[in-house]
């Protein structure tokens, strides 16, 4: 028993205390960051109390809600929120839309081909992040095929040229590309598990094909349509890499105003308020996820 | 149901083919003798000559390499740990430590790595920040899948090799280790691929002496789009297609979701 103890320690305690030191810690400073006032030209201003530019007396410590305050003072950074929610949005439908049929179809594939068509849905995912973004801005450019087709059947429409790259357009199509993958597998590994008799007996009672989807296999579906929302909504959430390439000047997300703060205008406390916003908006989403998957899973077979 | 039908086979192909003509641009384009990505001109391997003479681009490559290398072995070690940690004891706090900045957008580890390192430790971004932050994201995805090994095994080795009088370190030694190898060596492929991948968390830590694969690419993105991006593209997409393979080769529980 005294073995077993040390070795529990033995193996834990490493990786505890560098999470500890590298994770929880700076994620610790980025709180108490966003409650101080930032520097004269950039980072933050010292924390001793005689220092302080604005000394107003309800300061404490060098500590203040201001941020918070600006936050809620401009509807701009609200506006830009909802933004960001509705692109994570409508990039998780479209990635539902296209994962399912794939997912569906793999797991009803041949056993032996299964791996393989998994296998095929990584491999582009595992090329750089960035490299797929470029992509993109060759595909949409102004140069690109695809753009001269699209504005020549305008132009035969009568209506006028449109920019594909730089767009709130390509800002979508890159989302969906750089996360599908994330919605396809976990909805693969739940569609792999169900259990063909479900639909056998539900064709012998007379059910339709769509009857059959509909009330058997997206209900048992649901928690892997869950977590791929939560894998794709929520990076698409923090995302600035996106919008920074394929998107024009105004396609700006709660990512890029972040970035903004730490490496353009330098606003630190500004900059980890907004960071920590981002962590609450994640925390509501995945917190909503978890609990939409759980009670369905379970009554899945009753209701509906 | 035995047979898909025809629609869901049709998309299944639109997927794919969305999936991949836009990398077959990439590489496509990477032999073309022209300085513009769209029409076609002739094959060349110029974009590559040019990237092999670029100073800059080495450096940057063999930097990435030093940080990939240096990442995931620390992360293949501490991730080895928690992922037999928590899969043997009732731990409370490590699992919420190891898969919290798994699960969260990276901008969020960037940023709170930067604040850290220039605020608490005082201390010069470069490569050792970078390092330090691959690590800290990787242990996650290691410890992730050291522990799907060890929920497919039969505990009952373990207990027989105790009921043998092996000690707790040999039994590691012997049973354990050998029996999650594959994970370790897959685990450790994919903490070098996401290593090198990385964008976001690095582009936060870097600091601004040394220059790093992705940034390069980035810069070059932004500033002046020359088809040498393809080329280095190109090689990049080669280089972790390999990885990905090899450790898909060793452990196959990476294909089933992390």
């Amino acid at each position: 028993m005294q073995r077993r103890n040390m070795m529990k320690w033995l193996i834990s305690l490493p990786p505890m205390l560098f999470l500890l030191v590298f994770f929880a810690a700076p994620s610790l400073i980025m709180i108490v960051t966003s409650f101080r006032y930032p520097g004269e030209f950039s980072g933050l201003a010292p924390l001793s109390a005689s220092d302080i530019v604005s000394g107003a007396p309800s300061d404490l410590y060098g500590l203040t809600l201001e941020t918070y305050q600006f936050f809620f003072s401009d509807t701009l950074y609200a506006e830009i929120f909802l933004k960001s929610f509705a692109v994570a949005t409508a990039s998780t439908l479209i990635c539902l839309l296209l994962a399912y049929p794939l997912a569906l179809l793999i797991a009803r594939s041949d056993k032996r081909h299964r791996n393989l068509m998994i296998l095929l849905v990584i491999l582009p995912f595992a090329s750089n992040f960035l490299i797929r973004i470029y992509a993109w801005m060759i595909i949409l450019g102004p140069e690109s095929a695809l753009n001269h087709a699209v504005n020549s059947l305008l132009a035969l429409m009568g209506l006028p040229p449109v920019m594909l790259l730089f767009s709130p357009f390509a800002v979508l199509v890159g989302m969906v590309y750089v996360h599908l993958p994330f919605m396809i597998l976990p909805l693969y590994t739940n569609l792999e598990k169900h259990d063909p008799v479900l639909l056998d007996a539900a064709q012998d009672l007379g059910a339709n094909r769509w009857q059959r989807f509909w009330r058997v296999t997206w209900p048992q579906s649901l928690p892997g349509v869950f977590s791929g929302t939560a894998l794709v909504f929520i990076p698409v959430l923090g995302m600035f890499a996106v919008p920074d390439i394929l998107g024009g000047t105004s396609d700006i997300l709660i990512g890029n105003l972040i970035k903004d703060q730490f490496l353009g205008t330098r606003d630190w406390p500004f900059g980890s308020t907004l960071s920590i916003m981002l962590m609450l908006a994640v925390i509501v989403t995945a917190g909503l996820a978890a609990w939409l998957a759980r009670p369905r899973a379970a009554a899945s077979s009753t209701s509906t | 149901m035995k047979h898909p039908n025809f629609v869901l086979w049709l998309m299944a192909i639109l997927v794919y083919a969305f999936l991949y003509i836009p990398l077959i641009v990439v590489v496509v384009y990477s032999f073309n003798d022209s300085r513009l990505n769209a029409e076609w001109v002739g094959f060349t391997l110029d974009w590559y000559g040019k990237l092999f003479r670029n100073e800059e681009m080495l450096i940057a490559a063999r930097n990435s390499l030093i940080i990939a290398v240096s990442a995931s072995v620390l992360a293949t070690t501490l991730g080895t740990m928690a992922g037999l940690a928590i899969h043997r004891y009732r731990l409370k706090v490590l699992p919420i430590l190891a898969f919290t900045p798994v699960a969260m957008p990276e901008i969020l580890l960037g940023v709170s790595l930067l604040l850290f390192f220039l605020q608490v430790l005082n201390m010069t971004l470069g490569l050792v920040s970078v390092i330090i932050a691959h690590t800290t994201f990787s242990i996650g995805f290691v410890a992730i899948v050291v522990r799907a090994r060890l929920q497919g095994m039969d505990e009952s080795i373990f207990e027989a090799a105790r009921d043998l009088g092996a000690t707790p370190w040999q039994t590691f030694r012997l049973v354990t280790l050998p029996l999650i190898m594959p994970a370790i060596i897959a685990g450790a492929l994919m903490s070098f691929t996401l290593s090198i991948d990385d964008f976001v968390i690095t582009f936060f830590t870097k600091g601004v002496g040394e220059p790093i694969l992705p940034i390069q690419i980035y810069t070059m993105i932004k500033i002046a789009v020359t088809p040498e991006v393809n080329a280095v593209s190109t090689l990049l997409m080669l280089l972790t297609l390999a990885l990905v393979m090899l450790a898909t080769r060793f452990d196959k529980t990476i294909l089933h979701g992390r």
